[in-house]
């Protein structure tokens, strides 16, 4: 029992085999269905999955989870501990009650509701920012892997990028303009791109000395269609997992750009722009920190075990790469 | 060996030279004309042209970017518009409680997780190793600041045993100095102590299985000799690797750390100019930060030397 779960936890001890020496039809044939089946046995994986799973249907169920408006102020009932009952008067003049769970914050807004609204930015902006680093990561590293003169500009240019510590480049970006969430996530896929890029360019120089491109620029292919055709297709394993790291990352630093003040604005609420709130009163009330602290954090989790899933299924030789 | 560090130290310049670039177009782009932000709203449209030639920003840009990196490397590096002071005596104010919380933490976390990761790759599949590597995944998930509000939770209200925010400098005793690093300290180190131990398990698990550590086994050394001497002797240059790498992380969590815990240092400072868009104030930080950076990874280069003679040539 024990060795076949570490077998199992390994990656590539299955898969291209089988151990009693029978061949798979279907898995020899669509390697996509067997990294498929192996994803599906890993626990860590399955467990990333659900939890991520719940998160994003908080974010979509949100409305069914509260009836309170996330960005509704309410001077009168401010600062109230989790549980708190408050009778208000609907339009035709009768009165109903109803409960903060989580309490209010400092605008007496209900934090329950915010951060249940919460998940739905950071995995939006996680989402986002995954797809938007990728695109343009893999436009660029196509373009400077293949074309030999660019090669030198570029990754000069991708090196001093990197040379600018992640988030302290994020800050500085999204303090170019207004904040808000095209410019959050924009400041957050700056410092990934270079990540992406050379991902991409890797594999494209070591692919570009594999017998099949020669043989297809001996037959006189073109350029791009050898790129696209012949090349890019190699890069999209990797490319997975990366994305998968990248979300990861990108919802980390959001909650710490809004956390820090100069990310999203409050009326849209996120888990990190709820924690900034809850900081002046945090020795009162730890909860408004805690609850979402605990939620990203086990979101951030959920994908960074997915991804390790993925890695190991999906591209063996990155798992030295830590 | 000189020729290595030659080499090294020249292949910095160019990484220096595009990150200066990057941070001088950063100003470039900003919204609104700098002068007419520190001339102030009273100011006459005489005031805003004088600073504008003071400054040279009646020049063509290659010969601002001249007058400007010009500037930056005799330490020049203006004023700041929030502050109403030099940027250069701005940062030399805060440069004591940052570099103080950075060094502390990152010698402490590296003694702390080099070990770690030895123990977890030498027991494998026990559970140390689990632990070591549950840790190590966890570290890279929960948020800096959300370590730091849970620390200061457990030992500084409810357990009443460190002081919950603040610093006080090294030179109004060593004992109150360390007493408030402790916590912001601990909250950095998380990451830092995920990251060095994961790697350091991944690289001394590939050493242990080499033929010379079978042989060092087999002449019966000791296992300390075999794991210290011969395994993470080898396994070190990707370790080392990473402990500069790390920085890039350590230096995002010293600006979220210094926000949670009050401290006044250079990653405070760094957000307070940019809630302020203080843009010479952020330049500088960042230009800052970012030598430290490439500086620490070319000091890692030069200790593979040391650590790895094949690489000297």
């Amino acid at each position: 029992m024990e060795t076949d779960a570490a077998l199992r936890g390994s990656g590539f001890a299955e898969g291209d085999g089988d151990p009693r020496g029978i061949v798979d039809p279907i898995r020899a044939r669509a390697p996509a269905i067997g990294a498929l089946r192996r994803l599906r046995r890993s626990p860590i994986v399955v467990a990333g999955t659900a939890i991520l799973a719940l998160m994003a249907l908080i974010g979509v169920a949100a409305p069914l989870l509260t009836s309170i408006d996330p960005a509704a102020i309410n001077p009168a009932f401010r600062n109230q501990l989790p549980g708190a009952v408050e009778t208000v008067r609907n339009d035709d003049g009768t009165r109903s009650q109803r409960r903060h769970w989580l309490g209010t914050d400092s605008l007496g807004r209900d934090v329950q509701s915010r951060v249940v609204y919460g998940a739905r930015t950071s995995l939006a902006v996680g989402a986002l920012v995954a797809l938007v680093s990728v695109a343009i990561g893999l436009a660029i590293g196509l373009f400077a892997g293949y074309v030999r003169w660019a090669d030198a500009i570029v990754m000069r240019v991708m090196d001093g990028l990197m040379a600018i510590p992640a988030i302290l480049l994020a800050i500085a970006v999204v303090s170019l303009s207004s904040a808000g969430i095209v410019a959050v996530v924009l400041a957050i896929v700056v410092p990934e791109v270079p990540r992406v890029v050379r991902l991409v360019r890797a594999v494209v120089l070591s692919v570009r000395e594999e017998p099949y491109v020669e043989a297809a620029v001996a037959a006189g292919t073109p350029g791009p269609t050898i790129v696209v055709r012949h090349i890019l297709p190699n890069t999209v394993p990797p490319l997975i997992v990366q994305a998968t790291y990248i979300a990861a990352s990108a919802i980390l630093i959001e909650a710490i750009l809004s956390f820090l003040g100069v990310g999203i604005p409050p009326e849209t609420p996120t888990w990190g722009n709820i924690m900034a709130e809850g900081r002046t009163l945090f020795r009162v009330y730890p909860h408004t920190i805690l609850v979402p602290g605990v939620l990203l954090a086990l979101t951030i989790l959920s994908i960074n075990l997915l991804g390790d899933g993925l890695r190991d299924t999906l591209d063996p030789r990155m798992r030295k790469r830590l | 060996m000189l020729g290595f560090l030659t080499r090294r130290l020249i292949a910095t310049i160019p990484v220096m030279a595009i990150v200066a670039v990057l941070v001088f177009a950063m100003l470039r782009l900003t919204p609104g004309d700098p002068a007419s932000i520190i001339a102030g709203a009273s100011a006459t449209s005489a005031d805003v042209a004088g600073i504008r030639e003071k400054l040279g920003l009646d020049r063509p840009i290659v010969a601002q970017f001249a007058i400007w990196i010009g500037n930056v490397l005799t330490g020049n590096f203006g004023e700041s518009f929030y502050f109403k002071r030099t940027v250069a005596s701005l940062v030399a104010d805060r440069i004591e409680p940052t570099l103080a919380l950075a060094t502390l933490t990152m010698l402490w976390s590296i003694a702390v997780a080099v070990p770690l990761g030895v123990i977890a790759a030498y027991k494998q599949g026990t559970w140390v190793d689990r632990v070591v590597m549950g840790f190590s995944v966890l570290g890279f998930s929960v948020p800096v600041f959300v370590i730091g509000y849970a620390l200061i939770y457990v030992f500084a209200i409810e357990l009443a045993w460190l002081p919950v925010q603040g610093y006080q400098s090294l030179r109004e005793g060593f004992w109150g100095f360390l007493q408030r690093l402790i916590l912001p300290s601990l909250t950095l180190s998380v990451i830092y102590i995920a990251l060095v131990a994961r790697i350091t398990r991944t690289s001394v698990l590939e050493v242990l299985g080499e033929d010379y550590i079978r042989t060092a086994r087999a002449k019966g050394l000791p296992r300390t000799t075999v794991l210290m001497r011969h395994a993470l002797r080898n396994a070190a240059v990707p370790i080392v690797t990473v402990i500069g790498i790390g920085v890039g992380l350590l230096i995002g969590g010293v600006v979220v750390t210094e926000s949670v815990f009050s401290i006044p240092g250079l990653g405070r400072l760094t957000v307070d100019a940019v809630l302020a868009r203080d843009y010479p104030t952020v330049q500088a930080v960042i230009l800052l930060f970012s030598v430290v950076y490439v500086l620490l990874n070319l000091l890692v280069d030069v200790a593979y030397t040391f650590l790895d003679p094949r690489i000297r040539i």
